[in-house]
């Protein structure tokens, strides 16, 4: 996101404190929710119907949702030291939250791998075919997350150190969008345990 | 062709200065970069009154394409012994010949009936009538300089581009389009060897429906960030015109459905490309068993007719929004119920969302869980009810000007009442079992959410074609355009109700081989004939809406209609930001009319003292 996306800000005399670019942000994470909602109820519905694959998942997910919530708390450090000028610690932890980031996905990829060398392939049962689709559009969404932090990156190294109103809300649109990919993982892994 | 105007144009000016909203808008001088050169002016424009028109251009030449499918498909129905040797030079090799008669294609036919139905429901009446009209009057009538983001608006309208420039491209597939039904069910849809149309064909129109997703939803995060963020001071939610109520409700159903559906796409692409097994249980196909194990055909009827039901009140409910603005403006009085018509609104929306089986009675679904289904299906009849109430209620003792505008509003509220009653008898799971997939089914989503959606549409553009060509367009032709079109709907779908009670099934080439269809014959050929003469009187609307954007008559005053909204407030032709100085702010409700004495009182004037604002609580 930049600077000319929502060029009117929030007029003065509506109460709404939030700032357009970031109901908006909301907005569309609400749509995102609304696609895993159709592939989790999808899942719910086909299990239902019996012919079901049970097999245990691999532990790699389960670390792998302590990491994306270990991310989300470094790149909120790393905007909470952005607002206090601490531009050091802002990006040092940027850095790290990236290849935290950047770890979800390969570590992800390694669970697949991981499910088929146990012989849980994409095509056979549904029952194994719907955790790959699930897991794998969700991985898709972390990496439109790296990419936005990708252009955090770029703005945190080329830009001279100076705390504006935009950079800290462009930061945080970032982490915001992060954030919910976390929680979204989380309740993923909590729906994929429920139903196994 | 009323030109009443009591409120002159400085007085407005004097309102707008004394009472305004400054936001240094034109300080900035950013809005050079928006209409500095024929480029950003006119293709890539970031403006929403432009990016309206081009929704709407766009629109009416997916309208004209889908209108002529049905034509050619209707010669079939109508004429099925008539050589179409004379359609060869277009349709090439889909019209066969045999001892000099040409012959349309089976598979072609069923091509036809898919992108027919897919770009009527999706690329005209979803994006060319809300994305036109959320497009023009968000900003205009809640007091706003454009769109929250101009430049998501602008990517909204190319997506949406993308989508019909890969669809048209489909058709020149040697193919053929997709021919397995709009609604692409699968085994049609997720088989290549299923029908000529379920290999490349069937890949374009999902990629193309995805872009057009995306340009669906860039569209509603925006309409609704507008409405909810960058209203103008004293534009409180119940001041709100009906019509920005509904494009805002709209825009939420399409930002919860959409993606539903985008999930059921991407099971069926992971089904054609990856040999997964959503949808697809053991099947044989040409002799042969395919590896395909345990999947459901069913689930993806689910997931689609998620999107699907809310879809229609995505389609009907801006065409709502449009009659309850422009009756009102119209039969010169408030309209009746503004709250009622909000709650109604809210109430089908959220009832939208949980009758999706409906569509579903006869593909296997319990009938126990049917028995839901029906109870909330018929609920929908209750503020879709309260609606027509008002709007006669509305027209009852008004002072009605009878123009194209109004005349269409008119017409739509009779369209939604004849197909809305044949809802109720279809949503009855066990009178469907006689009604499924016959022409009664077609009757009634055509007049119901066909036609009535395009007469709000073209309500909406008779009475808001001044504010986007500061022009009107010719209004002997307009009421031309009504009277022909309203006689020739209904000839063309009535008929199609005692088809249907018959049971004759809908979808199919030919009934050569059922004798007791065959009575039906003549029948078949005057809605045909009805269907030619209708598309005839939308190419004299076409004509008369681009001779009009030339040479109609101009607009000489600010506000025409004697309106109370917003954007008569601007300039006849207004620039980017709408206002050329303060934004206007709002100081009532918007359906002041008839009130003390004065024929209309607009959104901008103060109360009097001691005046009670109808809007607020």
């Amino acid at each position: 996101m930049n600077a000319t996306i929502f060029n009117n800000g929030p007029k003065t005399q509506t109460k709404n404190k939030i700032h357009p670019q970031k109901f908006a942000l909301w907005i569309a994470c609400a749509s995102i929710v609304m696609m895993f909602v159709g592939f989790t109820s999808a899942f719910v519905v086909r299990r239902a119907a019996g012919n079901w694959l049970e097999f245990d998942l691999p532990n790699l997910f389960f670390w792998n949702a302590g990491l994306i919530v270990a991310t989300s708390l470094v790149l909120h450090f790393s905007k909470v030291a952005f607002r206090n000028g601490d531009f050091t610690k802002y990006k040092s932890l940027l850095v790290a939250g990236s290849l935290m980031g950047v770890a979800f996905v390969v570590l992800q990829y390694e669970a697949w791998m991981v499910m088929t060398n146990n012989g849980i392939y994409m095509t056979g049962n549904p029952a194994g075919s719907f955790v790959y689709v699930i897991s794998g559009v969700h991985a898709a969404h972390v990496l439109g997350g790296l990419v936005a932090l990708t252009a955090a990156l770029v703005h945190a190294f080329s830009l001279k150190n100076f705390v504006t109103p935009q950079r800290i809300h462009r930061l945080d649109l970032t982490v915001t969008y992060w954030h919910f990919v976390g929680v979204l993982w989380l309740y993923l892994i909590f729906f994929l345990v429920l139903n196994s | 062709m009323a030109t009443i105007t009591t409120t002159k144009i400085s007085e407005t000016d004097l309102l707008i200065e004394e009472y305004g909203y400054d936001d240094h808008f034109h300080e900035h001088h950013d809005d050079d970069k928006f209409q500095s050169s024929f480029i950003t002016t006119y293709i890539f424009s970031q403006d929403h009154k432009m990016i309206a028109k081009q929704f709407l251009i766009t629109g009416m030449f997916w309208g004209v394409m889908g209108a002529m499918m049905s034509l050619v498909f209707r010669m079939q129905l109508g004429f099925p012994e008539e050589s179409m040797l004379w359609l060869k030079p277009v349709l090439g090799k889909w019209i066969t010949v045999a001892d000099g008669i040409g012959t349309l294609a089976p598979e072609f036919y069923y091509a036809l009936v898919t992108i027919h139905g897919t770009v009527i429901v999706f690329f005209v009446l979803t994006a060319g009538l809300s994305g036109t009209f959320s497009n023009l009057l968000i900003p205009l009538q809640v007091g706003a300089r454009d769109m929250a983001s101009p430049l998501l608006n602008m990517l909204s309208y190319w997506f949406f581009f993308l989508a019909g420039a890969i669809m048209f491209a489909s058709l020149f597939l040697s193919t053929g389009p997709f021919s397995g039904g709009w609604t692409a069910y699968p085994p049609l849809s997720a088989l290549e060897q299923a029908s000529a149309g379920s290999g490349a064909g069937m890949t374009m129109w999902t990629i193309s429906l995805v872009f057009f997703v995306v340009s669906v939803l860039l569209g509603g995060i925006n309409y609704v960030t507008t409405v909810l963020n960058l209203r103008t001071k004293g534009m409180t939610m119940w001041r709100l015109p009906l019509t920005i109520w509904a494009f805002f409700i709209t825009a939420i159903l399409g930002i919860l459905s959409f993606p539903v559906l985008v999930s059921a796409f991407f099971l069926l692409m992971c089904d054609r490309a990856l040999q997964t097994s959503f949808f697809l249980s053991e099947i044989f196909i040409g002799g042969q068993a395919l590896e395909h194990v345990g999947g459901s055909p069913i689930l993806y009827q689910h997931l689609f007719w998620f999107l699907g039901h809310p879809e229609v009140y995505i389609i009907i409910l801006p065409a709502m929004g449009i009659v309850s603005e422009v009756l009102s403006v119209h039969a010169r009085k408030p309209i009746f119920g503004y709250r009622a018509m909000v709650y109604s609104i809210l109430a089908i929306a959220f009832l939208s969302f949980i009758v999706w089986a409906h569509h579903m009675f006869m593909s296997g679904v319990n009938p126990f869980i049917s028995n839901f289904f029906v109870i909330f299906t018929l609920i929908i009849a209750v503020p879709s009810a309260v609606k027509v109430f008002n709007w006669i209620a509305t027209l009852y003792g008004g002072n009605i000007r009878f123009n194209a505008a109004s005349l269409f509003s008119i017409g739509f509220v009779s369209m939604f009442i004849s197909g809305g009653l044949t809802g109720i008898f279809l949503g009855n799971s066990a009178i469907d079992i006689q009604m499924h997939d016959t022409y009664f089914v077609v009757a009634h989503f055509h007049i119901v959410m066909g036609v009535a959606a395009f007469f709000g549409m073209f309500a909406g553009v008779y009475h808001w074609f001044p504010k986007m060509y500061a022009r009107f367009m010719n209004e002997t032709l307009g009421r031309i355009h009504f009277w022909g079109t309203l006689i020739g709907a209904y000839a063309v779908f009535w008929p199609m109700h005692y088809l249907g009670m018959a049971g004759v099934p809908r979808r199919y080439y030919s009934f050569d081989t059922f004798e007791n269809f065959s009575h039906f014959a003549n029948i078949n050929k005057f809605i045909t004939i009805a269907a030619v003469v209708v598309f005839a009187l939308q190419v004299l609307f076409i004509i008369n809406f681009f001779y009009s954007i030339f040479k109609g008559k101009k607009v000489t005053s600010r506000n025409p209609w004697g309106a109370n909204t917003l954007e008569w407030t601007t300039p006849i032709e207004a620039g980017h930001g709408n206002w050329p100085g303060k934004i206007p702010a709002v100081q009532r409700w918007a359906y002041d009319y008839g009130k003390d004495g004065k024929e209309f009182i607009p959104q901008i004037v103060p109360l009097a003292d001691g005046e009670k604002d109808n809007g607020d609580h």
